[in-house]
C-alpha cells in the first residue's frame, strides 16, 4: 500500500507542480516585482530597493502599519485572556449548566460570514454612539479572533491530564497555586501559539475593519485596498511583501510553539 | 514571624517513625531541633485507629459508588482494596485524599474528622495510576515541589530530595524530565514524590498496573520493604488479587460500593465470607446442597451433582440447610484408585469418581478438569513436583478425585 502511494510518476509531479504554481506563483511574482526598479508595476526595470525606500518615507502608510500592527497586538492580547479563560471555563467546568450553549456560542464567529459580523458591529458601535476608530477595531478584531484562542487552548487543555492538577493539590497547593505551577506552564505553548494566530488574523482582516473603523484611523489592508482601487503602485508590493515576510514568520513561530506544546506535557500515562 | 510560620507549615510533615537505615536517622536527628519546636499532631486516644471511616457514602447522580462503608486501618497497617472495577475502591481513595467529599458518614484521621480539610491541607499523599509527574519539571523538582509548598529551608529541601532519591534508587537521575524516564524509572518518582512529605497515610492507586509482569513482581517487593522500613501507612487499591495478598497485611474486598470481607490474606482465601468473595478470590470448586445430618462438628450435605459429602464445620456454625460446599482446586488430589485407608471414615475423606477431561499444563502446576458421573466439572490444581511426568493423567482417564473434609468450606447461598 504505502509502496503506490509514495511512487513518484511523471502525472504526480506534474499536478504537483501546477498546484503548487498556481498557490504560490502570483505570491511570488508580486515579491519580485517589489524590488522592481521600473514605474510600471508590469514591466521590469531591473532590481532595485526603491520602493521600500518610498514606502518608509510614506507617512500615511506608515501610519496604517502602525494602526495595523497595533490593533493586532492590542486584540489579539485581549482575545487571548478572554479565549484562554473561556476555554478554562469550557474543559474544566464540565458540570455548568448551558455549557453546550456557551460552547456554541463561543464558536460561532467561526462559521459566522464576516460581512455580517461586521455590519452588526458596525450597527452596535452606531446605536451606542461609540467614536469609530481604534478601540472600535481593536474590539472587533477580538471578537473574531478570541474564538480561535479558544480552541487552541481548549484542545490542549483537554488532553492534559486532569491528575496533574490533582497531584499538585495533594502535595500542597491551593488551587490557585495548582493552576499557576503546574497547569499554566504546560499550556503556555498554546496561548503563545492562540496569540500569534490571533495577530495575524487581525493583521488581514478588511471586512471587519473596514465596518468598524472611522475616518484617519485606516487599517493597512485597507489602505492598501483603497490605494490599489487608484491604480497599483509598486510600492504597494513592497508594502505585502513586507506583510507576507511578518505574517510568515508569525507563523512559522506558533507553529513551533504549538510543537513544543505537544512534545512536553503530554501525560506521563503508558499507553 | 516568618521563620515561625514555617515551623507550622512543616508541622504536618511527619518525621519517619523507624529510622531503618544510617543514612536515613542522619536526616532525621538534623531536623530533630526544628521538629521539637512545632506543636506535634494530637495523639490518638488509645483504641483509636489511625484512620476511622465511619458509614460513609457517595453518590454519582443515581449510582451509588460507596455505599455505608465502614473501616478502621490501624497505624503502620498495608492495607488493600481489592475488588472489581467500578465498585468504589478508587472513590474510596479519593475520599482520602479529599477529591471527593463524602455525602455521608465520617473520615476521622488520629481521631479528627477531616472532611473539612482541604486535599493541600491533609497528612495524607498519594501516588497516581499513572504516575501525574509534572512533564515540565525535571526528576528533583517534581520530588522537591511538596516540600516547596510547605515551606522548608532550602537546604533540608535538598537534604530530603537526596535522600528520597536514594530510597528509590534513582541517584544520577534528578536532572531528567519524566519523559526522559522508562515505566518503572517513572514510578519511583512518584513514589519518591508521594512520600517526600512524609504522610501519615500514603495513598497507591494501582500503583503497579502499568509495569510489565517481571518489574511488576520485583517492586511489589519493594514497596514491602519501604513500607516497612518507614512505617508510613500504606492503603493501595487493586484489582489484582496477588498484588493484595502478596503485600497487603489485611485486604478489604469491595463489592457495588460495599466492603464484602475485611481479613488477612490467608483468612480471605481460606475462609471466605460469602460465594461470592469465594469465587472472586482464587479458583475454586462449588456444590448446592442440603445438610442432612450434624454429627461431632461435622455435616453431610447431600448435593445433586456430587452425592454425599463429609464437611468439618467451622465457627460460626451454619444455620440455614440449603448450603454451598467449596473446595480449592489445590486441595483436590488425583489418584488412580481411592486412597486405600480412611480409618473408619475418621479424616471424611470424599472421594468423587470420574473422567479426565481437561488437562492444562502450566510449569509450576498442571489443572485437570474431572467429569464426575453427575455430567458435573471438578478442578483439581497439582503441583509438578517432579520433572518427570510420573503422576500425570491424561484425558480420558477414569480417576478418584478426594478431598478432606476439613478442606472443605461450607457457605450460607
Amino acid at each position: 500500500m504505502a509502496h503506490t502511494v509514495t511512487r513518484i510518476t511523471r502525472f504526480n509531479m506534474t499536478s504537483l507542480a501546477l498546484g503548487f504554481a498556481f498557490l504560490y506563483l502570483p505570491i511570488v511574482i508580486l515579491v519580485i516585482y517589489s524590488f522592481n526598479a521600473s514605474r510600471l508595476v508590469t514591466v521590469w526595470g531591473g532590481w532595485s530597493l526603491r520602493w521600500y525606500h518610498e514606502f518608509f518615507n510614506d507617512r500615511a502608510m506608515l501610519e496604517a502599519a502602525w494602526m495595523s500592527v497595533s490593533v493586532g497586538a492590542v486584540s489579539a492580547t485581549l482575545a487571548t485572556l478572554l479565549g484562554t479563560l473561556a476555554a478554562l471555563g469550557l474543559a474544566r467546568g464540565e458540570r455548568f449548566r448551558g455549557r453546550a450553549l456557551f460552547s456554541g456560542m463561543l464558536y460561532s464567529p467561526l462559521v459566522m460570514p464576516e460581512v455580517i459580523s461586521g455590519l452588526s458591529l458596525l450597527l452596535l458601535f452606531v446605536a451606542l454612539n461609540a467614536e469609530r476608530g481604534f478601540w472600535t477595531v481593536t474590539i472587533a478584531h477580538t471578537t473574531l479572533t478570541m474564538c480561535f484562542v479558544t480552541v487552541i487552548v481548549q484542545s490542549r487543555l483537554t488532553s492534559l491530564d486532569r491528575s496533574l492538577e490533582e497531584a499538585a493539590m495533594d502535595l500542597g497547593c491551593d488551587p490557585v497555586r495548582a493552576f499557576l505551577l503546574v497547569t499554566l506552564p504546560l499550556i503556555v505553548p498554546a496561548i503563545v501559539a492562540g496569540w500569534m494566530l490571533a495577530v495575524t488574523l487581525s493583521l488581514d482582516d478588511v471586512v471587519i475593519a473596514s465596518f468598524t473603523t472611522g475616518p484617519g484611523s485606516a487599517t493597512l489592508p485597507i489602505r492598501i485596498y483603497s490605494e490599489v482601487r487608484l491604480g497599483v503602485k509598486p510600492e504597494i508590493n513592497a508594502i505585502c511583501t513586507l506583510v507576507i515576510a511578518l505574517i510568515a514568520v508569525i507563523i512559522v513561530a506558533a507553529s513551533f510553539a504549538s510543537k513544543l506544546s505537544s512534545s512536553r506535557g503530554e501525560s506521563a500515562a503508558p499507553l | 514571624m516568618k521563620r515561625l510560620s514555617r515551623c507550622r507549615s512543616t508541622a504536618s510533615l511527619r518525621p519517619l517513625s523507624t529510622g531503618g537505615e544510617s543514612g536515613l536517622k542522619d536526616v532525621t536527628s538534623s531536623e530533630a531541633s526544628v521538629e521539637a519546636a512545632k506543636p506535634l499532631p494530637e495523639p490518638a486516644a488509645p483504641d483509636m485507629p489511625l484512620l476511622r471511616i465511619e458509614s460513609v457514602a457517595k453518590s454519582f447522580g443515581n449510582f451509588r459508588a460507596v455505599d455505608q462503608l465502614s473501616l478502621d486501618i490501624r497505624a503502620g497497617e498495608f492495607f488493600a482494596l481489592l475488588g472489581p472495577s467500578g465498585c468504589g475502591k478508587t472513590t474510596l481513595l479519593r475520599m482520602l485524599a479529599g477529591f471527593e467529599t463524602p455525602d455521608e458518614g465520617r473520615i476521622l484521621l488520629g481521631g479528627k474528622d477531616i472532611a473539612p480539610v482541604l486535599p493541600h491541607e491533609r497528612p495524607v499523599n498519594m501516588m497516581f495510576q499513572n504516575y501525574a509527574l509534572f512533564p515540565h519539571l525535571s526528576v528533583r523538582d517534581n520530588i522537591a515541589f511538596g516540600l516547596k509548598r510547605a515551606g522548608m529551608a532550602r537546604a533540608d529541601i535538598a537534604a530530603r530530595v537526596a535522600e528520597m532519591v536514594a530510597l528509590v534508587k534513582l541517584e544520577g537521575m534528578e536532572k531528567r524530565k519524566p519523559d526522559q524516564l522508562s515505566g518503572g524509572q517513572r514510578q519511583r518518582v512518584a513514589l519518591a514524590r508521594s512520600l517526600a512529605r512524609r504522610p501519615q497515610v500514603l495513598l497507591l492507586d494501582e500503583p503497579l498496573a502499568a509495569l510489565d509482569k517481571k518489574l511488576r513482581e520485583s517492586t511489589q517487593g519493594e514497596l514491602m520493604e519501604l513500607q516497612r522500613r518507614l512505617g508510613t501507612t500504606f492503603i493501595i487499591v487493586t484489582h489484582d488479587q496477588e498484588e493484595a495478598m502478596t503485600m497487603a497485611d489485611r485486604i478489604g474486598v469491595m463489592d457495588a460500593g460495599r466492603l464484602a470481607q475485611v481479613a488477612t490474606p490467608r483468612n480471605l482465601y481460606e475462609a471466605p465470607a460469602s460465594r461470592w468473595i469465594a469465587e472472586f478470590v482464587g479458583d475454586i470448586n462449588l456444590f448446592n446442597g442440603q445438610v442432612m445430618s450434624r454429627d461431632h462438628s461435622r455435616l453431610t450435605v447431600s448435593t445433586s451433582e456430587a452425592g454425599s459429602l463429609t464437611v468439618s464445620e467451622l465457627w460460626p456454625p451454619v444455620t440455614k440447610d440449603v448450603v454451598c460446599v467449596a473446595i480449592r482446586p489445590e486441595k483436590v488430589k488425583l489418584s488412580r484408585r481411592a486412597p486405600a485407608s480412611d480409618e473408619g471414615g475418621s479424616h471424611g475423606i470424599n472421594r468423587l469418581e470420574g473422567v479426565v477431561a481437561d488437562v492444562n499444563y502450566l510449569g509450576g502446576v498442571t489443572t485437570y478438569k474431572v467429569r464426575l458421573e453427575s455430567g458435573a466439572m471438578v478442578r483439581s490444581s497439582m503441583a509438578n513436583t517432579a520433572r518427570l511426568d510420573v503422576d500425570a493423567y491424561l484425558a480420558g482417564q477414569r480417576v478418584v478425585a478426594w478431598f478432606t473434609a476439613d478442606d472443605c468450606m461450607v457457605l450460607e447461598q
